[in-house]
């Protein structure tokens, strides 16, 4: 047989996918390692969706994707955000934000472009990146900094080849959420260097401190950055896979020629259900974001209180404690964590060399069971 | 402020700390509050939220809940309000509300069995000055009550482990 394409075949599986085999084996595991909401999609987004499916709303859309919920997402963006698109030229539905970091990806780059991506960072980056082609060039961010992007050490790493810059802000893993300056200071790095900028906004409405900047309402960065988001995170609308693509006309234009012949549309029904989430459900989202906010601050004082240190998430429903003080690395500490007291997190390494020395615990968790890891935390600790 | 209520309203056996840590506020000003709106009467008392009908047979209580609409003429000065307090006072009276359309007050009985009901409506309630005409609906089952879904929840259908 012929090798298989070799990009693809290099590629590692990810490293989450041994800690849910040990997790899917056991009982009484209190899950902290799971980066979905755990509330189901408000029951009133779930009606619209059964009532599209009853009206026989089964068929594609537009490549597009439906003009109403376009128009919607624009209009919050510019009500929200200050951020400008024009619904039908620089907006497109995509399925999830996945779909949508592969569409910008493999619009933006040529065979060897560089990409760099400040890690930890969620899983995918890298792989999408090569994926199209691109080399992917990580850049560490530091817990002492809060995870800030310091925009010297990515002019550092430019190079001739460099094509883009991809960042996630509230991130996954760390719930770092980029502060207005540094984000400011990269938009005007990457005007100088002719850079394009992928930011991936999944997490925009999940802030704690303050409103989220998006990317695209900063003037420096608009003509060169493709902005993502979605419903799976703030909606709670994750198996639905819909999201969107907010970018300049041109790069709109292209992704939407890319989508029409690989996806063709997100799935109607999704689309509808959409409408619904941003016609109606503002005030579920609020609620659902309020609650975030309770459990974080139970649960960060919780693992302060084990003795752990754990940086404050400000966004996101991820907590990125340090576990350095354990003396273990990322992956024992995660593995015997699981083993000894069954609660699951994730060794923060697989999210890049910088997350070595942290764990992701997600607290899209019942209150009761956040307190009961918290203790199994504690007596783990206390038995090393 | 409102949160505490609100909170407390979801869940009344929250402690006064878990509140404070979840807004972000100093105990000692949570459990003040909660005390001036305990002596004030704006926190009436705390509850547990039962549901009767999932309880196993030995303890179970027989209870019957009926939805009864009452029209009563109404007195000068004092509108509805001593006929609505007078029926509040019994007991089995779990809610009295003014309302509008066809009966002027709806109020919630519960009683031992079907004749309990029926004895309290047509000896004490019917009976009361100014009462002129009854409508009694029991309840056959109950699905949702004060924000409460009575049926089995939702299982987690998520993967113990995602990125």
């Amino acid at each position: 047989m012929k090798p298989l394409n070799e990009v693809i075949s290099a590629c590692p599986p990810s490293g989450i996918r041994r800690f849910f085999d040990i997790a899917a084996e056991m009982d009484d595991v209190i899950s902290l390692g799971v980066g979905e909401p755990d509330f189901v999609t408000p029951w009133r987004i779930r009606e619209a969706g059964i009532y599209a499916l009853e009206h026989g709303y089964t068929t594609y859309t537009s490549n597009a994707g439906l003009p109403a919920l376009r128009m919607l997402i624009c209009s919050q963006l510019q009500e929200r955000y200050a951020a400008e698109y024009a619904w039908d030229s620089e907006c497109l539905i995509t399925t999830g934000v996945s779909e949508g970091l592969d569409l910008a990806l493999r619009v933006l780059l040529n065979p060897g472009d560089e990409v760099i991506v400040p890690e930890p960072c969620y899983v995918a980056y890298e792989p999408c990146v090569a994926f199209a082609g691109g080399v992917a060039v990580t850049v560490p961010t530091r817990w002492e900094d809060g995870f800030a992007i310091d925009v010297d050490t990515v002019a550092a790493a430019i190079t001739p080849r460099t094509k883009a810059i991809l960042i996630g802000s509230p991130a996954n893993p760390t719930g770092a959420v980029q502060p207005r300056a540094a984000l400011q200071a990269l938009a005007e790095l990457a005007a100088r260097h002719d850079l394009y900028l992928i930011s991936d906004e999944i997490y925009d409405r999940l802030t704690y401190n303050g409103v989220h900047t998006c990317l695209g309402a900063i003037p420096a960065a608009r003509e060169r950055t493709v902005v993502l988001g979605g419903f799976s995170k703030a909606q709670a609308m994750t198996g639905w896979r819909v999201g969107w693509i907010c970018a300049p006309q041109p790069i709109a234009e292209l992704c939407v020629r890319v989508h029409q012949y690989t996806m063709l549309c997100a799935p109607h029904v999704s689309q509808l259900a959409a409408v619904e989430a941003l016609t109606s459900a503002n005030t579920d989202v609020e609620e659902m974001v309020a609650d975030y906010d309770r459990r974080r601050r139970v649960f960060v004082k919780g693992l302060r209180e084990t003795g752990l240190e754990c940086p404050e998430p400000e966004g996101a429903f991820y907590a990125f404690p340090s576990i350095r003080s354990s003396g273990l690395d990322s992956e024992t500490f995660a593995e015997r964590l699981l083993k000894e007291q069954g609660v699951a997190v994730v060794p923060g390494n697989v999210f890049g060399p910088s997350g070595e020395g942290h764990v992701r615990c997600s607290y899209a968790t019942a209150l009761p069971l956040l307190e009961q890891a918290v203790d199994r935390i504690g007596d783990f600790l206390r038995s090393l | 402020m409102r949160e505490i209520l609100e909170l407390l309203e979801r869940d009344s056996a929250l402690s006064h700390d878990t509140i404070a840590t979840m807004l972000g506020l100093p105990v000692e000003e949570v459990s003040a509050r909660i005390a001036e709106w305990e002596a004030a009467g704006v926190i009436r008392r705390y509850k547990a939220v039962v549901n009767w009908e999932a309880v196993d047979d030995t303890i179970a209580r027989e209870k019957v809940v009926a939805f009864i609409d009452v029209a009563v003429a109404p007195a000068r000065g004092v509108g509805f309000d001593d006929v609505a307090l007078r029926i509040s006072r019994f007991d089995e009276v779990r809610s009295v509300h003014l309302v509008s359309g066809g009966h002027d007050l709806r109020c919630t009985v519960v009683g031992r069995d079907i004749r309990a009901v029926s004895d309290f409506v047509s000896q004490r309630l019917s009976t009361i000055d100014r009462v002129q005409s009854t409508a009694t609906h029991f309840v056959l089952k109950t699905f949702k009550r004060d924000g409460d879904v009575f049926a089995e929840p939702e299982p987690d259908h998520r993967l113990r482990v995602t990125p």
